[in-house]
């Protein structure tokens, strides 16, 4: 009792003002976005004024903003499958039939995460203008697949290595067949697991901002490209550029708000549990 | 609990349990297949590409280089000014995302009211896109006439601060720490969270105080994930590129221009293979190094 009364108040408070200074460049976008563009970059500057819906209605009349928000969400759920597709049987596979290669297997795939972007810049970019692949959807998925592959399945090889296997032998001994062992036993253990996974990839893929910039110019851009359109001096319309971000950044604020006690686990390589 | 409907005994006899052999090859090698092809062409292309003559501008000029590449790379200011300013941008990010994570991690491991909406705000800055970070301070907060540092200086009545005229790296390194803070404080918090409670309560009873729990006990406690964390930040960071195209372009002059930038500066402006590919061997080189060392510290953790 004597420790509860003597919690300090003092940690709490320093707490909230460093998540709320942390946070105040988001709000304050969010805030411009409902300014007119006078008001956005006016000084003093407006902390209390009527709302305005109409830089988004311009910012999906004009810009061409749904073609950009659809080859993000296209490309981010495509690579994101296909990654899935990829590495659960592979995560599985090591998790549960571990070979004396295992450890070497993942640990090189790990590495292969550390081979810097830019290093091979040049021949990404002239094998998909020679496959006349560059500004298409398809360059990212597979840029996007690669990318992610070794993050997804070090994710899932620990989710996997927490599932009690006694469990799935028990159902064997009781009957079960393989299919019905995986299906009813294993799938509802590491179906958090594997949504935590697909959750982790969408958010790199949707954020990724590399290969984007660098491999598509306008039919294939995600909303990455398109709001760097913006860093242009004539398209410097702050309320606008508001907008647009804010929804560019809405879904993947929630999905991280969503796995973020996942997303450690995810980044870290399970070298921090 | 509905798991206990499959007891219901089907009695087949069970050929092999989970344990037995399975030949697991299928499932593992298409990934190790692709991941193979993908890390081995491309890099063995960048490794050849930096041997030759090759200007996609200037067809007519190509052939066998030699070391020509590497020679005028490694004689050029530019490559050392860029190796520089990355190197400064992630020592810089370094310090300021595991100091405050460090303690802010300290802050957020007592329960307090509110924890739990205090966390996600604070972590919130980790889930936007590097564009949108970007514009948004250099526009709406760090602009020197319209953004609201500028008003707050002027307020105060303190000088106003022309954040990308004169601290052009000083301003990157404040966006990049914005961004990469939560990364920190998300891992040091994690483990803070696992140090055992009797160790804090022995300390107290021992009349320890905040300050010197934090330094005696917590920091030591945190040390392996402050590795973690400066590994992978130095192996993300090395590759920061959105943050500068859409501020500073590199500018002013090579001010802002990091390796990265640099390379893409190379290749894709002046459409010089033959330099840029050097200059990304060199970028892999270094990468490798820091990799060299988190692959080690991972393994001593990995028990397969």
């Amino acid at each position: 009792m004597s420790t509860r009364a003597r919690t300090p108040v003092l940690p709490g408070v320093l707490a909230w003002i460093a998540a709320l200074l942390m946070f105040f460049p988001i709000a304050w976008m969010v805030l411009a976005s409902f300014k007119t563009e006078v008001m956005a970059i006016a000084t003093p500057p407006a902390f209390i004024f009527p709302p305005t819906l109409e830089n988004y209605q311009e910012v999906f009349e004009r810009a061409d903003y749904l073609a950009f928000a659809l080859n993000s969400v296209v490309i981010s759920v495509a690579a994101t499958v296909l990654g899935l597709l990829l590495a659960v049987p592979a995560a599985f596979a090591m998790a549960f039939y571990p070979t004396p290669r295992t450890r070497g297997t993942l640990l090189w795939m790990l590495s292969t995460k550390m081979l810097p972007p830019v290093g091979v810049l040049v021949p990404i970019y002239l094998i998909a203008k020679s496959t006349d692949l560059l500004d298409s959807r398809t360059a990212l998925v597979i840029m996007y697949t690669l990318m992610n592959l070794p993050i997804a399945v070090w994710m899932l090889f620990t989710f996997f290595k927490e599932t009690p296997k006694d469990i799935i032998e028990a159902s064997r001994i009781d009957g079960a067949s393989v299919w019905q062992a995986i299906r009813v036993v294993l799938l509802p253990l590491v179906g958090p697991g594997i949504a935590s996974t697909a959750l982790l990839s969408i958010i790199l893929c949707w954020n990724e901002a590399f290969w984007s910039l660098n491999l598509t110019a306008h039919n294939a851009a995600p909303l990455t490209a398109f709001i760097a359109s913006f860093s242009a001096p004539e398209g410097l319309f702050w309320a606008k550029l508001s907008a647009a971000s804010t929804m560019a950044i809405a879904p993947i604020l929630v999905f991280g708000w969503i796995s973020q006690r996942q997303l450690v686990r995810g980044l870290t390589f399970g070298a921090v549990k | 609990m509905s798991s206990t409907a499959l007891a219901t005994p089907r009695m087949r006899p069970a050929k092999k349990g989970l344990g037995g052999r399975v030949n697991t090859l299928p499932l593992v090698a298409p990934s190790v297949v692709l991941l193979l092809v993908f890390s081995l062409v491309p890099l063995a292309m960048t490794l050849w590409f930096s041997f030759r003559r090759y200007n996609l501008l200037n067809p007519a000029i190509h052939g066998f280089a030699g070391i020509a590449n590497y020679k005028y790379l490694l004689l050029d200011p530019g490559l050392y000014q860029s190796l520089l300013i990355s190197v400064l941008l992630v020592g810089e990010v370094l310090i300021l995302t595991i100091c405050l994570g460090a303690v802010l991690a300290a802050l957020f491991e007592h329960p307090f009211w509110g924890r739990g909406v205090a966390r996600v705000l604070m972590i919130a800055p980790f889930f936007v896109m590097p564009t949108v970070s970007a514009l948004i301070w250099k526009n709406l907060l760090m602009h020197p006439v319209n953004g609201l540092i500028a008003w707050i200086c002027r307020s105060l009545g303190l000088p106003v601060i022309d954040f990308f005229g004169n601290w052009p790296l000083s301003s990157i390194v404040i966006i990049v720490a914005w961004q990469w803070l939560p990364f920190a404080f998300l891992i040091l918090l994690t483990a803070l969270q696992s140090l055992d409670e009797s160790t804090l309560e022995a300390a107290r009873l021992d009349g320890a105080g905040p300050i010197s729990t934090f330094f005696y006990i917590q920091v030591p406690h945190m040390s392996r994930s402050i590795t973690v964390v400066v590994m992978m930040e130095t192996i993300f960071l090395l590759g920061i590129f959105a943050e500068i195209y859409v501020t500073t372009s590199g500018g002013p002059g090579v001010a802002t221009t990091n390796l990265t930038f640099l390379i893409y500066q190379r290749a894709l402006l002046a459409f010089n293979v033959g330099s840029a590919s050097a200059a990304g061997v060199i970028a892999i080189i270094l990468a490798n190094i820091m990799a060299a060392f988190l692959v080690r510290t991972v393994a001593s953790r990995l028990d397969v």
